[in-house]
């Protein structure tokens, strides 16, 4: 883990075929390294063996409701944007054993089992789930309830991060501060340089792990010209980016917790728990007990959960959020709003992921600003 | 001191194909587990011998679909202190259901050569139509994890972990790619409940509802997102109209779509 802004520790360029040293040597330095892959008609996160796992000459198509990769004729590495996997499948496991239990006669003894912590390294990392980390990280390191799995996963992970060059149509980072560029909080940030015959990597060092990881790299120092490369290309894709949030959407949704929208997006939401479960940020997770059959054992297991789902809101009597509407307001309301009274910052990144794979297309974007326009108007 | 008496287990067909019990001798491995944890008191499909009521845990498999069937499920739930239904026959009335939405007189003078030995009822039903139960297990067939869950579960006096959320938390916690988003499949997993271990999504085929409806399911606005997708109404209609067909929100919406 590295802090959120820090002056780059030197910037070099490299060819496109030293993607495959970086990978060796992080390999080598044992860390597994996790990247994008082509599978099942998506880009989506797995471990790499080398830079021939990568997929070249890809883009991503992607609407409310509809993800398509397509080949673009180009050689290039980095095209496409974010999947529907995020890095939290690998920090924040999808389901875990948190302990386990053997009877003991009247009682019962707590089985030890020590994990060992992977460690990762993420490579390809977006601006905007970069900035997903950083609140995850406010969410789990929060002193007297912190998760130590999550903070000794992140602790070890080394981050690659790729800056973005052009948005997908579901895009919306600009408007939430979190990119298309990054502006440290990584060990190496990666642009890809292609135009006009070039066909080059920028490489800024953002930490002295990135420092010595770099070093078994070969490159050249980057010129003037070289380093303002990544802040060009990506106030070009922050002005193609379509989507945005509207204005002080904080403050907006506290005033409409009662507005007819929420009944309009509930005759379209299937309460399918989706948009949660891709959401690079969200972070409930339910707790099961399990027994065998004779009940000699027993293991207590944490998995992701939904605020989308009815036994999430379950009490005595019943659940408390039975409506559609309830929920999907609840989840709106919590990312956009009040995560900031609980954790000092937005809790929505703009990585877009909740629109592509909302079964129906629902459009968080789109709720915010019809909320904003009919304000009022009851 | 003798041995504490174990619980008796009971296991009952009706209007079925017996997958769902077949899943209980599917377990192979926890299999001699069941047995050392219960008395298998009735279990045709497993063995001849048989203990008379009462029992301690019914499964019953199968929809409600004779005259007899409807009397026999009433005294097998006076001999059951608990009684689980188990899988789409049981839950929902099964595929035999399909019966429901026409005249069954006409189907039996066309099918049988003698109508009148046929006594049968114009519906198919959930045993949850005739009797109280206490558990269900949804599954065409059922997940045999979810029953040893459920039994599990009741032998240890905890509640049974078989969430009645959608099938789309299941593939997302796999990280299985959505086959709508990502292929423009046409899946019922956002209105099926969860169970099955995200089979076919996982094999790049949309699910196809065998759990029945999650909690909760609006499918009036998925089906609307299948038209998009270019499914015409018959389609939609027949997507509805399957092992879950008479559970009443598939039902509903089978007939929203039914024109002819």
């Amino acid at each position: 883990m590295t802090a959120n802004k820090s002056e780059a520790l030197g910037t070099f360029v490299i060819a496109p075929s030293e993607l495959g040293s970086l990978i060796s040597a992080l390999r080598e330095d044992g860390y597994e390294v996790i990247g994008p892959k082509l599978a099942d008609g998506a880009i989506v996160h797995e471990p790499l063996e080398s830079a021939d796992d990568l997929p070249v000459g890809y883009d991503d198509e992607q609407e409310g409701g509809t993800y398509r990769v397509a080949k673009n004729g180009a050689n290039t590495y980095f095209d496409y944007v974010v999947g529907p996997h995020s890095w939290k499948r690998y920090l924040f496991p999808p389901d875990q054993q948190l302990c386990q239990m053997r009877r003991q006669g009247k009682t019962f003894r707590l089985i030890e089992t020590k994990q060992e912590i992977p460690r990762y390294a993420f490579f390809g990392v977006r601006s905007c789930d970069l900035h997903a980390m950083q609140v995850q990280d406010k969410v789990f390191d929060n002193g007297e309830f912190a998760d130590p799995g999550y903070m000794e996963r992140r602790k070890a992970a080394f981050v690659v991060v790729v800056n973005c060059l052009r948005p997908a149509a579901t895009c919306f980072c600009a408007s939430m501060d979190t990119g298309p560029r990054a502006t440290g909080g990584y060990d190496l940030a990666l642009t890809e340089l292609a135009s006009k015959g070039r066909h080059e990597f920028l490489v800024e060092v953002g930490s002295s792990r990135g420092e010595e990881i770099f070093a078994k790299v070969s490159g050249r120092p980057a010129t003037e010209a070289d380093q303002s490369a990544p802040e060009t290309a990506s106030a070009k894709a922050a002005n193609a980016m379509k989507r945005e949030m509207v204005p002080d959407v904080q403050a907006l949704l506290k005033r409409n917790l009662e507005h007819r929208r929420w009944d309009d997006v509930a005759k379209r939401c299937l309460t399918c728990a989706n948009c949660t479960l891709v959401c690079p940020t969200c972070f409930c997770t339910t707790v099961e007990d399990y027994t065998d059959l004779t009940g000699s054992t027993a293991e207590r297991r944490r998995r992701w959960d939904s605020c989308f789902t009815m036994d999430f809101s379950y009490v005595h009597g019943g659940s408390v959020r039975r409506e559609t509407y309830a929920r999907y307001r609840q989840w709106m309301t919590h990312k956009l709003s009040s995560w900031f009274d609980q954790f000092d910052v937005s809790g929505c990144v703009g990585c877009g992921r909740c629109i592509t794979w909302c079964p129906v297309g629902i459009d968080i974007t789109e709720e915010a600003r019809a909320i904003r326009d009919s304000e009022g108007s009851r | 001191m003798p041995a504490p008496k174990k619980p008796k287990l009971a296991v009952w067909k009706f209007s079925s194909c017996d997958g769902c019990q077949l899943q209980l001798l599917c377990c192979e491995d926890e299999l001699l587990q069941v047995a050392d944890a219960v008395e298998i008191a009735y279990f045709l499909e497993a063995t001849r011998a048989q203990v008379r009521g009462p029992y301690d845990i019914s499964l019953v498999e199968g929809s409600v679909s004779t005259p007899e069937e409807a009397e026999r499920i009433r005294k097998i739930r006076r001999q059951s202190k608990i009684l689980i239904s188990i899988g789409a026959c049981a839950t929902a009335g099964g595929i035999q259901a399909l019966r429901n939405f026409k005249d069954v007189d006409g189907f039996i003078n066309a099918v049988y050569a003698h109508p009148e030995y046929i006594e049968t009822l114009a519906t198919s039903t959930a045993i949850r139509d005739h009797v109280d139960i206490d558990f269900e297990l949804r599954g065409c067939p059922i997940d045999k994890g979810q029953l040893l869950e459920a039994l599990s579960a009741l032998l240890n006096g905890r509640r049974p972990n078989v969430p009645t959320h959608s099938q789309c938390v299941e593939c997302k916690l796999m990280g299985t790619v959505c086959v709508m988003v990502a292929h423009g499949t046409p899946c019922m997993g956002p209105v099926t409940q969860a169970g099955c271990g995200n089979l076919c999504p996982s094999f790049n085929r949309g699910c196809y509802n065998c759990f029945g409806p999650k909690e909760t399911p609006n499918t009036a606005s998925l089906s609307a997102w299948f038209a998009k997708l270019g499914m015409d109404q018959r389609s939609i209609k027949h997507f509805y109209r399957s092992f879950n067909t008479n559970a009443p929100a598939f039902r509903r919406e089978s007939e929203a779509h039914d024109k002819t």
